[in-house]
């Protein structure tokens, strides 16, 4: 029995419905409990997908790059969801226009803070070179993250996991300090927790707010884009010679 | 529904084509995003087949990280080497982007007189 189970795993496992088949039911499952645990941040669906997907891989020997080949029909829809995310970052056009001067002045200085700050620690505390170039871009929006890393040489997939972690991290403790500080403004809450932790961060300050989820959203859409055009020049100025 | 898929993948076609033409160092994607912002700015309003595509491609946009994600298997010892830069980083540069970003913003828009809604 082993064996001709074994026989089936061999011949699923060589065509891309099966790794694409189990992407999807990972990420419901992740998805199902999310929602059953009223949506908390730390139970994030990625998080748990991810976590599905790679036992599942190690259990049964199976290469990432054979899984890969299945997976990969959802991973090309990163690129025309990126474009997509104008739509979102249109809809908030007024707020642009309305403060347009604060908000372009603390979303550069997030940007800046989120890059050189994640570069910063993890150098000081002995981190490779490729561990570096893949936490840079942390903070910004996984798809924009996994294009900026790998345009710098760093690797996508870590980049991929670490923006997720950081998703979580802001969304979880972002509320808690922002209280800390007493800051109540709804609009500085939301746009400091969507620079700092893009999507996921988002939808947790929607929860909280209208005003905060849309500053949030906003900010995730500007930082893709000023971590996009920034970190390249700040990585060449400290790591030129 | 077809036509704006079609335009919405001609746009990162323009990015990456611009992208390499340029040599800039900005992913391809994201000049496309540029691009239909630009579009959407000109012509001053979101067609509404677009947001339909748009939204479906954004509603579970979460999804689409995982494949990526699972690549992580591949990066297990750089991971285990350097998990403590790795976990110190992550937390405290989140915290801080938070608080500076945070802390910007209310006191330009003092600075500035705006409004406090909400």
């Amino acid at each position: 029995m082993t064996t001709s189970f074994r026989d089936i795993w061999v011949y699923l496992a060589a065509s891309p419905l099966l790794a694409l088949t189990l992407t999807l039911m990972a990420y419901q499952l992740g998805a199902f409990l999310y929602r059953r645990a009223g949506m908390n941040p730390l139970l994030n669906p990625v998080l748990i997908a991810v976590l599905i997907l790679v036992a599942i891989l190690i259990l049964t020997g199976t290469s990432y790059e054979s899984y890969f080949e299945g997976a990969q029909f959802v991973h090309f829809l990163l690129g025309p969801a990126t474009v997509a995310l104008a739509i979102p970052l249109y809809r908030q056009l007024h707020q642009l226009r309305r403060s347009g001067g604060a908000i372009f002045v603390s979303l550069i200085l997030g940007s800046l803070t989120a890059a050189a700050s994640a570069i910063g620690i993890a150098f000081a505390l002995g981190g490779d070179r490729l561990t570096l170039v893949s936490i840079a871009p942390k903070s910004v929006t996984a798809p924009v993250a996994m294009g900026i890393s790998e345009q710098l040489g760093g690797l996508p997939s870590l980049t991929a996991v670490l923006v997720i972690l950081t998703g979580i991290l802001g969304a979880a403790l972002g509320p808690p300090l922002l209280n800390l500080l007493r800051i109540k403004d709804m609009r500085a809450r939301g746009l400091a927790i969507g620079t700092a932790s893009h999507g996921i961060g988002t939808a947790r300050a929607l929860q909280v707010s209208e005003v905060a989820g849309a500053f949030a959203g906003l900010a995730m859409g500007l930082n893709a884009l000023a971590t996009a055009l920034l970190l390249p020049i700040l990585w060449k100025l400290v790591f030129a010679g | 529904m077809l036509f704006y898929l079609t335009l919405i993948l001609s746009c990162q076609l323009a990015g990456e084509l611009l992208v390499a033409a340029s040599g800039l160092p900005v992913p391809g994607p994201v000049l496309g995003m540029a691009l239909l912002f630009a579009g959407l700015v000109i012509r001053g309003g979101i067609p509404e087949g677009l947001a339909e595509v748009g939204d479906a491609l954004l509603s579970h946009l979460s999804l689409l990280f995982v494949p990526a994600g699972v690549g992580v298997i591949v990066h297990f010892s750089l991971i285990g080497t350097d998990a403590l830069p790795i976990s110190v980083a992550l937390v405290a540069s989140t915290l801080l982007t938070i608080a500076v970003t945070a802390a910007a913003m209310v006191f330009l828009t003092r600075l500035g007189g705006g409004r406090d809604d909400d």
